[in-house]
């Protein structure tokens, strides 16, 4: 089944141990500068955000229809059925556009290298085969960041608001966005304080360009096919007129 | 004819100019990465070279198909003496989208990929393929120029015997990748602006891509003229500038309706950044091209034309940028301005294709002389190498 993050701030103390973890886990370097950088980038794959006495955390959403896995033109990026999305450099060549069509601006690069690849959290791919939670999960002292069952962390999550009326947005930020999501949110403050875009569409974005892609096999052959009908019927003409030329002009030779 | 060598002189200082500058930022950018050589981030993961080199490269090019679909495929026989520059045109605007596409890619030398590596659900593996196959199809339609040259006449044959297939194939391919490039966005609609963002994309991009295929034609007739000593088509380049005012018109109807069945034309009339950009569009794209060509006097004139063509060129421009770098400034939230590397190595594609341009309308027969009766497809072009190319270009 489809394993989820489930990240609720009402339990966060902003404690950064999962920025720590994440770090460690995937050999980024970590130290007090990094740690007050509230932005992911290309050495940090997850952010506490805080505002005022808020916190909110950033980490790619991994999508369940994902706009990178689906527009990438080689295949690199791949939605996995574990949940995670995940990225082989093997296959990039570069182009880029994971990073223009991601709704949540999470694909980084590493602009720096003159050997670049794309850089950004994979929900921990391997320790999630080996049946093992995220890093950021198991380290998180208060719970904030819960891994399991996506299907069941959803079910808490709306437990979780009807129990606590007041408590939380009424809102859980990835159960519909861009058709869902495997890492989901809860928060009591909007979350567009955060940066996050709350005008999001709930269909899959890849559908949008898929249902133009798809016919293209159909199209093909139809268009093919008039076009070669269209230089058969305007070269016909001009046979048809050659032809009439020469009989005439046979016929004025007999008489 | 001292005056033009002068000029020639001054042209040739720019271009060693460029190319030189042109050669070390080459070396900053495959040396030192796209973060030295660009003003490239993880905001704008796509700047000019994707904007102008991509974007407009292969629109700028369109004039191959248009020109090909038109004399080939509806048997137009009046436009046949002005096929070849634009099949010119377009296999060198297609060299050199590929040329400047390896300067964009992080890792260029996996640009093979995409041929093993298959993800039919990406507009840009859909883009790849038929890129690399029209560039193909255009090295085949324009090899005849080449054999020519050379008196290779069974290959001139067998390759002519065979060209309807490429023809068709050719508009089909581009009629396909033309549209894509609009595909592209049609995945951000959350991030592209609505001025731009329409379920339409493809359309409008294979339209425009029609429009400055005409216009480009004109453009480079105008230009040989000038600078080639070849006289002017003035006939063809009318009947070119009336069907440009067709298809402009066409897009511009389209292009209001999706605006008004979208509810963004309230947007037109309040201020802002993305309303400025848009309102440069509409000008150069459509209100003045079609303005000034709707005046018969100038309809009928070589500047009038020359003048409506090279705004229609700067309109699409426009909207190409506006789609991938404008459009997505506010979703974002940032501003982005190409670095003087990224500026170089475009105009040193630019400087690279009229130089090309130059030199092949030298040396090849790429421009038939006007009186001749020019061969159809099909026919045996005996003789045709023998048609004095006349040479009043600098080389």
């Amino acid at each position: 089944m489809s394993k989820g993050i489930l990240y609720d701030a009402t339990l966060c103390i902003g404690c950064k141990q999962c920025e720590q973890g994440c770090a460690t886990e995937n050999g980024l370097p970590y130290d007090d500068r990094i740690a007050d950088q509230q932005i992911t980038s290309a050495h940090k794959y997850t952010a506490i955000l805080i505002k005022d006495d808020k916190f909110m955390r950033k980490l790619c959403m991994n999508c369940d229809d994902p706009a990178c896995a689906s527009v990438c033109p080689v295949g690199a990026l791949k939605k996995t059925a574990l949940g995670p999305v995940t990225y082989d450099k093997s296959r990039c060549m570069g182009c880029r556009y994971c990073m223009a069509a991601c709704p949540f601006g999470v694909p980084k690069y590493e602009w720096e290298k003159a050997v670049p690849g794309v850089r950004k959290c994979v929900m921990c791919s391997k320790r999630v085969a080996q049946g093992k939670q995220t890093a950021c999960a198991e380290i998180c002292p208060t719970g904030a960041t819960q891994f399991g069952e996506r299907d069941q962390l959803l079910e808490e999550a709306r437990k979780r608001i009807h129990d606590n009326p007041g408590k939380y947005l009424p809102h859980i930020f990835g159960e519909t966005e861009v058709g869902g999501t495997s890492v989901m949110l809860l928060s009591s403050v909007p979350f567009n304080l955060f940066g996050f875009r709350t005008d999001l569409t709930e269909r899959a974005l890849p559908m949008y360009t898929y249902q133009v892609l798809s016919r293209i096999p159909d199209f093909v052959p139809l268009f093919g096919t008039m076009l070669g009908g269209i230089y058969w019927i305007t070269h016909r003409r001009e046979d048809v007129a050659e032809a009439e030329a020469k009989e005439k002009e046979q016929k004025g030779g007999v008489r | 004819m001292t005056v033009p060598r002068i000029r020639f002189t001054f042209w040739k200082a720019i271009f060693l100019f460029i190319m030189a500058a042109g050669v070390y930022c080459t070396f900053l950018r495959f040396f030192r990465g796209l973060g030295a050589s660009t003003n490239l981030s993880d905001q704008f993961p796509w700047g000019l070279w994707i904007g102008f080199d991509v974007m407009c490269g292969v629109m700028l090019a369109a004039g191959g198909f248009t020109l090909t679909a038109a004399v080939e495929i509806f048997n137009i026989k009046r436009f046949h003496s002005i096929v070849r520059p634009t099949i010119l045109t377009a296999f060198l605007g297609y060299l050199l989208v590929c040329a400047a596409l390896m300067y964009d890619l992080g890792l260029p030398w996996n640009i093979w990929h995409p041929l093993v590596m298959r993800n039919p659900h990406s507009v840009m593996f859909e883009v790849a393929w038929c890129v690399m196959l029209y560039t193909t199809v255009l090295a085949l339609e324009f090899s005849p120029i080449v054999l020519e040259h050379f008196q290779l006449k069974r290959a001139l044959r067998v390759i002519r015997s065979v060209m309807v297939v490429f023809v068709i194939l050719g508009v089909l391919l581009s009629t396909l990748h033309q549209s894509s490039l609009g595909t592209l966005y049609l995945i951000m609609p959350n991030k592209l602006h609505p001025f731009w963002w329409s379920p339409l994309l493809p359309v409008f991009f294979f339209l425009s891509a029609i429009a400055v295929g005409l216009a480009m034609t004109i453009f480079e007739s105008s230009m040989s003229s000038k600078y080639f000593g070849r006289e002017l088509e003035l006939p063809i380049l009318r009947d070119l500038g009336r069907v440009l005012v067709v298809v402009l018109a066409l897009y511009g109807i389209l292009r209001f309706e999706d605006l008004y069945h979208r509810g963004v034309l309230k947007l037109v009339l309040v201020s802002g950044y993305e309303q400025r950009f848009f309102l440069l569009e509409m000008l150069l794209s459509l209100v003045a091209p079609l303005g000034l060509l709707l005046i018969p006097k100038v309809r009928e004139s070589a500047q009038g034309l020359y003048l409506a063509a090279v705004l229609t060129l700067l309109g699409f421009v426009t909207n190409r940028l506006n789609v991938t770098i404008t459009g997505v400034e506010t979703a974002v939230g940032g501003r982005y301005a190409p670095r003087w590397t990224e500026v170089v190595i475009t105009a040193m594609f630019v400087a690279l294709g009229f130089a090309i341009f130059g030199l092949a309308a030298k040396y090849l027969p790429i421009f038939p002389e006007e009186k001749v009766h020019i061969p159809a497809l099909h026919e045996p072009e005996a003789g045709f190498a023998e048609v004095a190319v006349p040479v009043h270009a600098g080389d």
